[in-house]
C-alpha cells in the first residue's frame, strides 16, 4: 500500500532541499505551504511579486495591515531585514536570474520540461497569468509542486502539454505526492518515490518513459 | 511657489476626457487610490483604456469603475479572482477589450515608458500564447519576445506623504507599480495620507522626486479604511 503525501507533506519535503542562503518565491497555491515547513535554523529569504523582500508569517488575528501584503493578496509580516520596492525591480529580480528558486504550482509539467500553470485554454475561461511567465524564465531554478495524477486519474506528467505553456523547458524538478523527479536533457529521472510504490507502478500511472535515478538527491 | 496640492479629487481630475488611457496603481486593494477612483467616476469620463495589475476586486475601485461602464479596454496581468465579477461579466458580455500582459512585462513596459525607452526584448512568454504574433530574437543563447512601452495620459496613485512639490514617499506593498506609473504618465495624480512640509521628507528616503508628479490630493483620515 503506497504511502501518498499530503499537502503538508509535499511541502516539507519541497522545504528540506531549500537551502541556508537562498532567495525563494513561492506560488500562488500549494507553493505557499513551503513558507510553514521551513527548517526554522535556516535563513531563507522569501520574494513576493508585489515588492517585498523578507515575507514573515501570517500576522496575528487582528494585527493584519491592508498595505501589507504577499502576491496571493493575503496578509504577510516583513521580517527584520527586510525590504520594499516597486514592480519594476521585483521583476528585475525574477528576470535577471537573481532568484535561486521559484515553486510554482501545475497543471501539467512536461518531459522536457515545459510548464502549463496558467490558463486551461477553455473558451469560456478568463485567462489570467500575473507573474508566472516571468518566474518561470526567470529563477534559476524552477520547482513545480503538484499532486502527480488529476482527479480523474490522469498523470499531469505528460509526452506533450496540452494546456496553454507558460514557459518551454524551464522546470527543473517535479514534487508531487507519489514522487520527487528531475527533468534532465535526457530526460525524466526519478529521484525518489514515496514507501510503497515501486518505480516500475510510478511508471505505469505516469504515462511516460521514467529512468531511474543514478545517484540519490 | 511651486504647489502642486489640489483642494479636492474632483479639482484634481476635472481635464480628464473620455477616451483617455489611464494607468491606476494597486496590487489588489493595496495601493489603490480609492478616493480618485471614486471621483473618476463622480466625473464621468467614458471610453477609458486602463492599465492596472488586475481588474477590480468585489464593488469597490477599479469593480466599481467597470460596474458604471466607464472602461472599453484594460490592460493588466491577473483579470480574474474570485471577486472580480464585474469585470467578469463585462469581458463575457463583449463589453470590455482585454490585453493580458505578463505581470513583469506589465511593469516593464511601464517602466519604459517613463524611461524613454522605444522598445525592449524579454525572454518572458517566449514560445507561450501572450507572444503570439510578437516579432522574436534569439540574441546570444536565449529566445526572447519584442515589447513595447505603455503610455499614458494620466496616472492615479495612492501615496503616504508628500510635499508640495510632488515628492512622495510610500507605506509598504502599497507602492508596487505607483512609482512606474508616475513616470510613464503624462499627468499624474496622487492622493496622499498627509502632505508636509518642503524638507520634511528625508532626501534619502524619496522613492518618488517630484518631477514625476503633477497633482496631489491629501484624503481624509476617516477614508483609512476605503478600499
Amino acid at each position: 500500500m503506497m504511502k501518498k503525501l499530503d499537502r503538508n507533506q509535499m511541502a516539507a519535503r519541497v522545504a528540506r532541499d531549500i537551502p541556508e542562503g537562498s532567495y525563494v518565491n513561492l506560488g500562488i497555491g500549494l507553493p505557499t505551504l513551503v513558507a510553514d515547513h521551513l527548517p526554522k535554523g535556516r535563513e531563507i529569504i522569501l520574494h513576493s511579486e508585489n515588492g517585498v523582500l523578507g515575507v514573515g508569517p501570517k500576522p496575528a488575528p487582528g494585527e493584519e495591515d491592508e498595505d501589507l501584503i504577499n502576491a496571493g493578496k493575503e496578509p504577510v509580516t516583513l521580517l527584520s531585514g527586510g525590504a520594499y520596492f516597486h514592480h519594476a525591480d521585483s521583476f528585475a529580480m525574477i528576470r535577471g536570474r537573481h532568484l535561486d528558486f521559484a515553486v510554482l504550482g501545475a497543471f501539467q509539467v512536461s518531459i522536457a520540461g515545459d510548464l502549463a500553470n496558467w490558463h486551461t485554454g477553455g473558451a469560456d475561461a478568463i485567462p489570467a497569468v500575473g507573474g508566472a511567465m516571468d518566474l518561470a524564465m526567470g529563477a534559476k531554478k524552477v520547482l513545480v509542486m503538484m499532486e502527480h495524477l488529476t482527479k480523474k486519474g490522469e498523470s499531469k506528467i505528460v509526452a506533450r502539454c496540452s494546456y496553454p505553456l507558460t514557459g518551454a523547458r524551464c522546470v527543473n524538478r517535479i514534487y508531487t505526492d507519489l514522487a520527487v523527479i528531475d527533468v534532465k536533457a535526457d530526460g525524466l529521472h526519478v529521484v525518489e518515490t514515496v514507501e510503497g510504490l515501486s518505480f516500475e507502478e510510478l511508471e505505469r500511472l505516469t504515462g511516460v518513459p521514467l529512468k531511474r535515478f543514478a545517484t540519490a538527491a | 511657489m511651486i504647489d502642486k496640492s489640489f483642494a479636492s479629487a474632483e479639482a484634481a481630475l476635472a481635464d480628464i476626457p473620455d477616451g483617455a488611457t489611464i494607468m491606476i496603481g494597486g496590487f489588489g486593494n493595496a495601493g489603490m487610490p480609492a478616493l480618485l477612483i471614486e471621483a473618476l467616476i463622480a466625473q464621468g469620463a467614458r471610453e477609458l483604456t486602463i492599465v492596472n495589475n488586475n481588474a477590480g476586486n468585489a464593488d469597490t475601485g477599479l469593480a466599481a469603475l467597470i460596474a458604471a461602464k466607464r472602461v472599453r479596454r484594460i490592460l493588466c496581468s491577473f483579470p480574474r479572482q474570485a471577486d472580480s465579477w464585474h469585470f467578469d461579466r463585462a469581458y463575457r458580455a463583449g463589453e470590455i477589450e482585454l490585453e493580458l500582459v505578463p505581470q513583469g512585462t506589465l511593469a516593464e513596459r511601464i517602466r519604459a515608458a517613463g524611461a524613454g525607452i522605444g522598445a525592449f526584448y524579454t525572454p518572458t512568454a517566449f514560445g507561450t500564447l501572450l507572444a503570439e504574433g510578437k516579432e522574436t530574437r534569439r540574441i546570444a543563447d536565449r529566445d526572447y519576445v519584442l515589447e513595447y512601452p505603455i503610455h499614458a495620459d494620466y496616472a492615479l496613485i495612492k501615496a503616504d506623504r508628500a510635499d508640495r512639490w510632488g515628492n512622495l514617499v510610500y507605506r509598504k506593498t502599497a507602492r508596487n507599480f505607483a512609482p512606474i506609473m508616475a513616470a510613464a504618465a503624462r499627468c499624474t495624480v496622487v492622493q496622499v495620507r498627509e502632505i508636509v512640509e518642503l524638507g520634511a521628507l528625508d532626501p534619502e528616503a524619496v522613492v518618488t522626486p517630484g518631477i514625476f508628479v503633477k497633482r496631489v490630493v491629501k484624503v481624509a483620515s476617516s477614508l483609512k479604511k476605503a478600499a
